[in-house]
């Protein structure tokens, strides 16, 4: 009963989902590991990384999902909060160097050096601990979301204002982080790294590991996300989404929920952000970059915002088209993006997951004409169910120009 | 030969003043440093205008000697060979090989001394403007040799501004005699009155070594001087920030009208404004081909054709995209955000992705002092040209019939078309006008700026800064959103430095945007609750 009732809590196909994920996980370092090179099944070292790369992607635009698709919070400024975590998690790594630097410096790391300075600053005191720079990769981006969070949404910032102020956040970010003096190695960034938890960082056991760490943590943040949108506060969160003066006087906090799943969602694209870094080996202040925000909303926008796995496939899907646009025409990648924001805006309002659900909704109900008379009565399945609670929010979020009804507060 | 003219010049000096210049200009590469610097306070002091040149190519370094014969000449290089050219009377004087020749070195102490001789050459010049200049020399310079010339200087001047600089000069020579206190005193006045950093030089060096008697004249003047000299930074930096905010207004404006009627955010926007400089790019091709002559003219041509430009692809997307959209402002938001990465590199593609050359006209280049302040030519027309753009803005806006139009769109949408607007037409000649006013702020922009395909990128977060920060449906808000954006930019640099600067601006705009949600000059009423 206690099985039933959580799988009830976190969804059915989520847990599919989440278990093909966990597969994903234990396969590919499996075959990366075990099977001998030149194994046409054994997934190339490079592969490891790319892929491990595309869950951290994935991870974000699912942080960005839960803040836009569930709850109407367009942020241009996701990208932060994965950086903060990115920088996190580096400066733990700059403390593993330890005295093989450049410099040998066994107190300060080598930009610092570089700059002449004597002494590590107050905010890098702690990171040489892993369960300290693992807290900071959730608390900083969480903590810079719930005040910037509690300012704005009190303030009943709303639609294109809230998003412009986001991007002025991740702008503003950007621009302190290039500067020497904030000492975080300024236009380079922290790379150079060594060890994680004394496993060398470059090593194919460690680099698999961390595949893993990332297929799991993607998995769980799948998971947390389902229960939360499945709970109660999900289906506030979706009412703040389709209406939000009228959830207010109903009685609800809005501001309150929007701070919840925006804090959370901060956290969790922080913790992606720390998983980025070991995997590309460098963090610098263009991953703040007001266009690297952007982008990651459209891997969401693409995959289908609204629904947990549509930012997965988005997010996966349109990084490995321009993994293999920059390598094959260069020069046609930006049209490619750029054709692809404008399409999946016109023609897939609901992304590819909802337009995959809208033709089979099509296919269903001109197979039940075609049999002729009424549709079977049959009973509701969880899945059918889900998919009207889909259908009903598709109504409400993409208003038909010029009808009479209050227009959803975007 | 070498120990003869040092023998010569050694007995030759003290009985200068008899020689004539022709002699003096042979003395010139010999000897050490000073006394050559003895032998062109002579030449000074001879009067002779010809010797301006010969003089200047001296403190050059390009003044040479013949060898054989000891003649003064300025050479010229043609091939193994070079040809030679009297120094003193401008005359060729035949060919010599490059050997025969030797350079007449210089130090910057003898540079000075020449530099001095200039002034005195050319203080009694006919061009009042060669007059302020030897009377600005010398006021660097500050011998007390050169009173005399300008007490002589001043009795005949009769041109106002080069008397002062005269003045000025005198009094800094006056400095360095043992004049009394009193005429020292007047002297501090006289340089504490033209309030610059040489006079600040000037009496700070004076300061050291002035008695006991003149030291609170010098303080005061210094004082004096520095009030002044803080007075024209706070000038400076709000022309500075009147300029920055100037170009912000031209970037932001179209930005503020589309955003106005339609509550959209063109993400593009800033490539409109790129093809707007791109244009201007083409059309001085054009210009500069076929019509050389009109190249003066460049700008008046590129004005109405990028406006053009700009504003039929503004329609173009309205008709094709966004009006698709509506009803939907996040999602327009990302369009026109492809749409820009789409424009980009298509401009990328045909015109390449280096920075391209646009001219400045003559009367756009250079700079000049307004009351001390230095402000550049093209600065002040893109001042202008803003102040222009947004004055003939507001004429639309108010007394046309699309300008009612779209402020009644803006205010309420349904009401307006119920009224029997075509909204429609509305939304894409505003688009088209928000656009166009974007290509008009390209041209003005690829006057100061680099043209490349990232010019929009560069100023499209900063114009969504003022749009917001100014508030929706106000050509005002834009106004003052752009220069007190501008200028509190431009105040903070100096204290944090640039990227602070900005930095802080960017956080300040985060805060005020919770005060006030919907910028400083919201609309009020229903419309405002969508």
């Amino acid at each position: 009963m206690i099985t039933q009732r959580l799988l009830n809590a976190l969804g059915g196909k989520i847990l599919w989902v989440a278990a093909i994920l966990l597969a994903i996980a234990i396969l590919v370092p499996a075959s990366n590991l075990l099977l001998p090179v030149g194994h046409p099944l054994r997934v190339p070292n490079y592969m490891v990384a790319l892929l491990g790369k595309y869950l951290t992607y994935a991870m974000l635009a699912l942080a960005l999902d839960l803040v836009w698709g569930y709850v109407g919070i367009l942020s241009l400024g996701h990208g932060a909060f994965f950086a903060l975590g990115g920088y996190a998690m580096g400066m733990y790594l700059m403390r593993q160097i330890g005295d093989r630097g450049v410099y040998a410096n066994p107190d300060l790391p080598d930009f610092m050096v570089f700059l002449n300075w004597q002494e590590l600053p107050w905010y890098w005191w702690g990171f040489d601990q892993a369960w300290f720079a693992m807290l900071m990769v959730m608390l900083v981006p969480g903590l810079l979301a719930f005040v910037f969070g509690w300012f704005a949404f009190r303030s009943r910032v709303t639609g294109v204002y809230l998003s412009i102020i986001t991007q002025a956040m991740t702008y503003a970010l950007m621009l302190s982080f290039f500067r020497n003096d904030m000492g975080f190695g300024g236009n380079n960034g922290l790379t150079d790294f060594k060890d994680i938890l004394g496993y060398p960082i470059q090593a194919t056991g460690t680099r698999a590991t961390l595949f893993a760490i990332t297929a799991l943590a993607l998995a769980v943040s799948l998971l947390i996300c389902s229960a939360i949108t499945r709970s109660k506060l999900g289906k506030v969160m979706v009412a703040v989404r389709d209406a939000e003066s009228r959830t207010r006087f109903i009685g609800y906090r809005p501001e309150y929920v929007k701070l919840f799943a925006f804090v959370v969602s901060a956290v969790i694209a922080g913790i992606a952000g720390a998983l980025y870094v070991p995997q590309v080996g460098i963090i610098n202040p263009g991953e703040f970059a007001p266009a690297n925000s952007i982008e990651v909303v459209v891997w969401t926008a693409i995959g289908g915002r609204g629904t947990l796995f549509g930012p997965i496939i988005g997010a996966v899907l349109v990084n490995y088209a321009k993994s293999w646009f920059t390598a094959a025409y260069p020069e046609l990648w930006l049209f490619a993006l750029g054709g692809l924001f404008v399409a999946v805006t016109l023609f897939l309002p609901r992304g590819i997951v909802g337009a995959i659900g809208q033709l089979r909704q099509y296919w269903r109900s001109r197979s039940a004409r075609d049999e002729g008379g009424a549709p079977p009565e049959t009973p509701e399945t969880e899945q059918v169910a889900a998919e009207k609670t889909v259908r009903a929010r598709s109504t409400a979020v993409s208003p038909v120009l010029g009808a009479a009804k209050p227009q959803p507060a975007e | 030969m070498l120990a003869a003219a040092f023998l010569s010049m050694l007995f030759s000096v003290p009985a200068a003043r008899a020689q004539s210049v022709e002699e003096l200009v042979r003395q010139l590469p010999d000897g050490s440093y000073s006394e050559r610097g003895k032998v062109v306070a002579q030449l000074a002091a001879s009067g002779d205008v010809r010797l301006v040149p010969l003089l200047e190519a001296l403190a050059a370094g390009e003044l040479n000697v013949v060898e054989e014969t000891g003649q003064v000449v300025t050479i010229a290089p043609a091939g193994d060979i070079v040809r030679l050219t009297d120094a003193l009377t401008a005359e060729t004087a035949g060919e010599a090989s490059k050997g025969a020749v030797e350079r007449i070195r210089v130090n910057n102490s003898l540079r000075r001394a020449v530099r001095a001789a200039i002034g005195q050459l050319t203080l009694m010049s006919d061009s009042a403007a060669t007059r302020r200049s030897a009377a600005e020399a010398m006021f660097n310079t500050a011998e007390p040799d050169n009173l005399a010339l300008l007490d002589e200087a001043l009795a005949q001047e009769e041109h106002a501004g080069v008397r002062r600089t005269m003045e000025q000069a005198r009094a800094a020579s006056i400095l360095k005699t043992d004049a009394s206190a009193e005429q020292i005193a007047e002297a501090v006045d006289t340089i504490s009155a033209r309030g610059d950093r040489a006079a600040l030089g000037i009496l700070t060096a004076m300061l050291g070594q002035a008695g006991d008697d003149v030291r609170p004249a010098i303080e005061d003047g210094i004082e004096a001087i520095e009030r002044h000299l803080a007075l024209l930074d706070v000038g400076q930096n709000v022309w500075y920030g009147i300029s920055l905010g100037s170009v912000l207004l031209l970037a932001a404006i179209g930005l503020a009208i589309t955003f106005g009627v339609m509550g959209v955010i063109n993400m593009a926007h800033g490539e409109m404004v790129m093809i707007g400089a791109y244009t201007t790019f083409v059309v001085q091709n054009i210009v500069r081909t076929s019509f050389p002559g009109l190249f003066e003219w460049t700008l008046a041509f590129a004005l109405p054709v990028a406006f053009l430009v700009t504003a039929l692809i503004g329609i173009a997307i309205e008709r094709g995209i966004i009006r698709w959209l509506y009803g939907r402002p996040l999602e327009t938001l990302l369009a026109t955000w492809g749409l820009s990465l789409i424009i980009q590199q298509a401009v990328r593609s045909i015109f390449g992705a280096s920075n391209r050359e646009v001219g400045n006209p003559s009367w756009m280049s250079g700079s000049f002092d307004f009351y001390g302040i230095a402000m550049t030519w093209n600065r002040f027309w893109i001042v202008l040209f803003a102040l222009a753009v947004f004055a003939i803005l507001l004429v639309v806006m108010k007394r046309t019939a699309l300008g009612l139009q779209m402020r009644a769109v803006t205010q309420n949408r349904r009401m307006a078309s119920s009224m029997g607007i075509r909204t429609p037409w509305v939304d894409a000649l505003t688009f088209g006008l928000g656009s166009g006013i974007a290509g008009l702020a390209g041209v003005a922009l690829s006057q100061i700026d680099n043209v490349s395909p990232n010019l929009g990128q560069g100023y499209i977060i900063d114009s969504f800064m003022v749009v917001v920060f100014g508030g929706v449906g106000n050509l005002w808000g834009t106004l003052v959103g752009a220069l007190t954006l501008g200028v509190v930019n431009k105040f903070l640099e100096p204290y944090a430095g640039a990227v602070l600067a900005k930095i802080l601006v960017l956080v300040f705009i985060i805060l005020f945007i919770q005060k006030r949600p919907r910028g400083l000059f919201a609309l009020k009423g229903r419309a405002v609750e969508a």
